[in-house]
C-alpha cells in the first residue's frame, strides 16, 4: 500500500507514524513536505501526525490547515482515500473542515501526557475493524489541545451515526461526550488524540495501536 | 490603514482560560469579577483601500474558528 505522511514545521510524531507504517505495509512511506502542493501519484493513505505544527500559532492545527499540501489532502479524501490525524493531525483535520467541532485548551489546563482507557465505540469502520466492538484499549495520549467541543446537534449526529470511533473512559481533558476520535460522514476520515503509533511494539509498553493500522490495511486491501 | 479584529469565543464555549484568570484574581483579592473571557487582538497594517470584505474574508478563513469563536472589525484610520 502506498502511503504518505504530511511533514508540517512542527512535525514530531511524523517519524513514528512512518515506522508504524512501514512495519504493516511493507513500504515505507513517501514524507511530504507541506509546502508542496500534490500527493505522490496513487497515494492509498494518508497520515497526518503528531506535533506542534507552526508551533500551535493562532490556534494547534490552524496555519497547518492552511497549508498547500492540505488543498491536495482535502481532494483526496473527497475521492475516497483513507485520512488518519492524529492528535496535531485531529487538529489540522478539524481545522480544514474535514472533520466536525474543534480541540480547544484542556479543561484542566494542563498538559495530559499519559496511557489512558478508550473504549471502541465503533468496529464498523476502516480504522476499527482490528478491534471488537465495545473492546477496551489504551493508547497514550500528549496534549494541551484536545478538548473536543462541537455544538449539541452535531455531537447527536456524530453519536447516531455511529461516528464516535473512541471514547475516553475516565476524564481526560473535558471532551464533549468523552470522545476521543471521530469519523468523518465517508467513514474515510478518523481524527483521534490518542497515539496508536505509540503503542505499537512491545518495546512501547503496549501494541494495542497495531491493530488500528493492521486492520486498516485489510480493509484497504479488501 | 490599520485594522484590529477582536477574537472571542463564543457565548456557551468553556473557557479554561479565563476561567484561570478569574481564580487567579480571585486569589488576588479581586472579589468583584464576576467572570472573565480571553480573547485574542490581531492588528493588520493594509494597504490603503483593502476592502471590509476582504477583511472579512481574512478573518473567516483564518483569523478566527468560526465554529468556536466570533470575530469583530475595528478599522483604524492611520494620519499620514
Amino acid at each position: 500500500m502506498r502511503s504518505a505522511v504530511i511533514v508540517f514545521p512542527g512535525s514530531n510524531c511524523d517519524r513514528d507514524l512512518a515506522v508504524a507504517l512501514a512495519a504493516v505495509t511493507g513500504a515505507k512511506p513517501t514524507m511530504v513536505w507541506h509546502r508542496d502542493s500534490e500527493l505522490p501519484a496513487g497515494t492509498e493513505f494518508i497520515g497526518i501526525p503528531g506535533g506542534f505544527s507552526y508551533g500551535d500559532y493562532l490556534r494547534s492545527g490552524a496555519m497547518a490547515a492552511r497549508s498547500p499540501i492540505m488543498a491536495a489532502v482535502t481532494v483526496a479524501a473527497a475521492r475516497g482515500v483513507p485520512v488518519i490525524g492524529i492528535c496535531n493531525g485531529f487538529q489540522v483535520l478539524t481545522e480544514a473542515g474535514l472533520l466536525p467541532g474543534a480541540l480547544m485548551r484542556n479543561a484542566g489546563l494542563n498538559f495530559v501526557c499519559r496511557s489512558v482507557p478508550l473504549k471502541v465505540e465503533t468496529s464498523q469502520s476502516l480504522f476499527t475493524a482490528g478491534y471488537d466492538q465495545g473492546e477496551e484499549i489504551a493508547f497514550p495520549v500528549a496534549h494541551h489541545d484536545g478538548n473536543y467541543q462541537a455544538d449539541e446537534a452535531t455531537l447527536d449526529r456524530l453519536e447516531g451515526e455511529g461516528r464516535v470511533a473512541l471514547r475516553y473512559l475516565d476524564e481526560v481533558n473535558g471532551s464533549a461526550r468523552r470522545i476521543a476520535g471521530i469519523l468523518n460522514d465517508a467513514g474515510n476520515v478518523l481524527g483521534l488524540m490518542p497515539h496508536p503509533e505509540r503503542a505499537f511494539e512491545p518495546a512501547h509498553g503496549a501494541t494495542d495501536g497495531r491493530r488500528l493500522f493492521e486492520g486498516l490495511i485489510e480493509q484497504v486491501a479488501a | 490603514m490599520k485594522a484590529r479584529v477582536f477574537v472571542t469565543l463564543k457565548n456557551g464555549v468553556l473557557d479554561p482560560q479565563g476561567k484561570a484568570i478569574h481564580h487567579a484574581l480571585d486569589g488576588l483579592g479581586f472579589s468583584g469579577v464576576n467572570d472573565v473571557r480571553a480573547g485574542k487582538l490581531i492588528e493588520l497594517d493594509l494597504a490603503e483601500g483593502t476592502s471590509e470584505a476582504d477583511i472579512e474574508a481574512m478573518c473567516r478563513k483564518l483569523l478566527a474558528n468560526t465554529v468556536i469563536e466570533n470575530f469583530r472589525i475595528e478599522r483604524v484610520e492611520t494620519v499620514a
